[in-house]
């Protein structure tokens, strides 16, 4: 269907509609779970943290 | 019969177990790898019959391809949006926590696929209509689908009460159920720009049966995708409430 690359990436004229949705929609299915992951990390993080402090709490009142 | 009995009460038990947050917790994390690998799996199917098997369209030549994209986040905005109320109902009504985690972790989601939604289309208008918004019927109360979105979103955020958050939240998104058939049935009951429904239950599909593939394998993978994300951030969101609880404590990944 397609006779080469340039005519692949042209789309027949619409390659700045086609792109532009494909691209911006790639783009934020690709962010949202980052930020997802990263928001799980930082939680771990405080939490490990919590439990140190806690613990030298515990450690300081012996 | 009362081994039939202590096997039926053992089932009926595991699905109670299965709503408190501690024991969903690590279930979600063993089903979110096997959701990704079937988004990722869905979703090359899909870009492949989009771009490399669907026919160019007689009248909008390779224009059309965004209906591969546009069709399946406006179906998720909708379907997310109505398994949402339908979370935040029960959360309402049985006073489950994880039901309200659930509508919780699933608004982001539905408020991008929405928004790629009006993307998309847009980026489509422009070249077959000339503009990128109209104010017609369809593309309206798809504006107001997303406003719905993160109104809920702002309104759990404004309330620092969690469980009144759910409650105040629940009530919003179960009035605005309204909306979705508004905007389903839009192009019948409105004379409008937009184009009807791509696909009807009742006629044969008016397009190539590839086009008709090409966007059922798009809608499951993001399908696929919603689950997997929504699983990620009722993970994190379960983290955040229970944070003092003694078996968060315990967890592998915060203990090391």
């Amino acid at each position: 269907m397609w006779m080469s690359p340039d005519e692949f990436f042209a789309m027949g004229g619409y390659a700045l509609y086609v792109w532009s949705s494909f691209g911006v929609c790639a783009l934020i299915l690709l962010i949202e779970p980052l930020a997802v992951r990263a928001r799980c990390k930082s939680i771990v993080k405080r939490l490990k943290k919590e439990i140190l402090a806690d613990q030298l709490d515990k450690e300081g009142s012996k | 019969m009362s081994q039939k009995n202590t096997l039926s009460n053992k089932r009926f038990m595991n699905w109670f177990r299965l709503s408190s947050p501690m024991t969903f917790y690590p279930v979600a994390g063993k089903l979110i790898p096997f959701f990704w690998v079937l988004a990722f799996l869905f979703g090359v199917a899909g870009l492949w019959v989009s771009f490399f098997v669907a026919p160019i369209d007689a009248v909008q030549g390779q224009g059309y391809r965004i209906i591969f994209i546009h069709v399946p986040t406006s179906w998720m905005s909708m379907f997310i949006y109505l398994v949402m109320a339908g979370w935040a109902g029960l959360g309402l009504v049985f006073n489950t926590r994880l039901s309200s985690m659930m509508a919780q972790a699933l608004a982001p989601i539905g408020a991008w696929m929405a928004f790629m939604s009006l993307w998309t289309g847009a980026f489509w208008g422009k070249p077959m209509w000339g503009a990128w918004w109209v104010w017609d019927a369809r593309l309206t109360s798809e504006l107001i689908l997303l406003f719905l979105y993160l109104g809920f979103i702002a309104l759990q955020a404004s309330i620092d009460n969690p469980r009144r958050a759910d409650k105040a939240g629940a009530v919003l998104v179960l009035v605005g159920v309204v909306n979705v058939p508004i905007i389903y049935f839009s192009v019948k009951w409105w004379n409008t720009l937009h184009q009807g429904a791509s696909i009807s239950m009742t006629k044969a599909p008016a397009m190539a049966q590839t086009m008709l593939w090409g966007m059922l394998l798009m809608a499951l993978a993001l399908w696929m995708y919603s689950i997997a994300v929504a699983l990620m951030r009722v993970q994190a969101i379960i983290l955040e409430r229970e944070s003092h609880a003694d078996w968060v404590r315990q967890l592998g990944e915060v203990k090391s």
